[in-house]
């Protein structure tokens, strides 16, 4: 197989994810910074992009939260536990996955806009926002932590038990330090998702300045009135803030990996 | 550890409630919505020359984006499982860049780099269109959807070792005869996977699409766009409760098909 991997495809290699992907980001890059180091912070600092980052972080603070908390536990429902149907619900999951985001947007507006049938109208609210990102960023800590728990050894936990653990103890001791890195890890996922979210936000966020207008919906207003710096400029600062949360992750990630090796 | 009947049952009903109200309440309400006309309606709804045309546009862009990935997908798979080379690691956080990329971000970078005043601005000057244009909202989903097909290769070329390709070549065979021969049955179905992966993602991109098309009902909208715009522009809720739903059947399709894959690798798998 040597012959195939030659220099030259490697180099075929490099020119296809350049071309697509690291010239794009190079070039974004460059114009944040056409006026220099003072040009893009200033447009970080301006007020209406100080407040939209202030709110995408929150939000997508918030959504993860609540991940983490329900991811886990339905992973725990889908794998501990037994009910009819628990198959077309595992298959669920997966929904918000395969469904554009724009249809989850027009699907949360169709409940909770402006003629809500349960007579919930949260359309141009934060919450709206937390519920559109929780609704994308569903399967992240799930699909992490499952796998996770199917392979967790139960005769350690029945071993605790026998010797008179109670249950607040096991879950404490031996079954969140397990599952912590998968959490943690799903949780980065769903964080560097939420704040870059823009379709599921479109039609339900309303895009008020200062309220509810995330970091996405800032870019292309900035964009439509010409301000390509400003643009560029909090889009490097998304970018920047997932490409560190990312480094981290995988930095811890080889650690525990190398950890575990050891012992 | 034996939890009391009644943790386990309150553990599953929040679990089955928060899946209630966010996924199946909402979606429930606009399928009720989409065919509460009766089904004439929403079909005379996604038939209008806007949809069709919506619907085309959207196919034509995952028929040019799927070979462009397969092709070149399986060859940054076969570099990354394979090959020995400086900067393998670099080449591999690059793959998964996409995934971390906001999709208006997306849209804003490829104006920097294709649009006019960008890095490769004068190709626009010679009068070949590509921000707002056809080819803007290819390399738009090809962005996106660049990491699918390397990442469900890669692990299936790790996972069969290259015991296969050498005997093959040690007897003579080209290097496109192994690949051909040997590999590409090998890699099919994780290939299979990603190619859907990739069709569901073109299928529904919006933001970075959003960025660079001109968005002209019957000439540059996707059905993605469509459906934002029948219901932002036009304040034609049903039409766009319509085109939803027509997306929500299409991505409905894709996770069956993924489903079904996953079913198949797993006996494959089993049977080795």
């Amino acid at each position: 197989m040597r012959r195939l991997i030659n220099p030259l495809r490697i180099g075929v290699a490099w020119l296809w994810i350049s071309l697509i992907v690291l010239l794009p980001i190079a070039a974004i890059t460059t114009k944040a910074f056409d006026h220099g180091w003072s040009g893009f912070w200033d447009a970080l600092t301006a007020k209406n992009a100080v407040s939209t980052l202030v709110i995408t972080v929150w939000v997508s603070l918030l959504v993860t939260v609540i991940n983490v908390v329900m991811g886990t536990i339905i992973a725990w429902v889908l794998v501990r536990d037994d009910f009819p149907g628990k198959g077309v619900v595992n298959a669920l999951i997966d929904l918000p996955f395969a469904l554009p985001t724009i249809v989850a947007s027009i699907v949360l507006l169709s409940l909770y806009g402006p003629d809500s049938p349960v007579g919930l109208t949260l359309n141009a609210t934060q919450p709206a926002i937390v519920i559109a990102l929780a609704f994308v960023t569903l399967p992240f800590v799930v699909r992490q932590v499952q796998p996770v728990l199917i392979e967790l050894d139960r005769e350690v936990e029945e071993a605790a038990a026998s010797l008179g653990a109670p249950n607040r103890v096991i879950v404490a001791k031996i079954i969140i330090p397990t599952l912590l890195p998968a959490i943690l890890s799903g949780a980065g996922l769903a964080f560097t998702r939420a704040i870059g979210e823009f379709g599921s936000v479109v039609l339900v966020g309303g895009n008020i300045p200062g309220e509810t207008q995330v970091a996405s919906q800032y870019i292309q207003q900035q964009l439509e009135v010409d301000n390509q710096v400003a643009a560029s400029a909090v889009s490097v600062a998304l970018l920047a803030i997932a490409f560190v949360l990312l480094g981290v992750m995988r930095f811890v990630g080889s650690r525990s990996a190398k950890r575990e090796e050891n012992e | 550890m034996n939890l009391s009947k009644k943790t386990v049952l309150s553990l599953r009903s929040v679990a089955l409630l928060y899946l209630l109200v966010l996924l199946v309440l909402p979606i429930g309400v606009i399928l009720y919505r989409s065919f509460e006309r009766g089904f004439g309606e929403f079909w005379a709804w996604i038939t209008t020359p806007a949809a069709i045309s919506a619907l085309q546009l959207s196919l034509l862009i995952v028929a040019i984006v799927v070979p462009l990935n397969v092709i070149f997908g399986v060859l940054v798979a076969l570099a990354l499982a394979r090959g020995k080379f400086r900067g393998k690691a670099a080449l591999q956080a690059a793959v998964d860049l996409p995934f971390a990329v906001s999709p208006v971000v997306v849209g804003v970078a490829l104006i920097m780099l294709w649009g006019v005043g960008g890095w490769f601005g004068g190709i626009e000057s010679l009068g070949f269109r590509i921000i707002f244009g056809l080819p803007g909202m290819v390399l738009a989903t090809t962005f996106v959807t660049l990491p699918f097909v390397v990442r469900e290769v890669e692990p299936v070329l790790h996972e069969i070792g290259q015991d296969q390709e050498q005997a093959a070549a040690t007897l003579g065979a080209s290097a496109w005869q192994t690949f051909w021969r040997i590999t590409l049955p090998a890699i099919r179905w994780g290939l299979t996977y990603g190619v859907v992966l990739t069709i569901a993602r073109a299928l529904g991109e919006y933001g970075a699409v959003l960025m660079v098309s001109s968005n002209f009902p019957g000439i540059s909208q996707t059905l993605t766009l469509l459906v934002s715009s029948r219901n932002h522009d036009d304040y034609n809720t049903f039409g766009a409760y319509a085109a939803a739903t027509l997306l929500m059947l299409l991505a409905l399709v894709a996770l069956v098909v993924m489903s079904l894959l996953e079913a198949t690798r797993r006996r494959n798998r089993d049977d080795d």
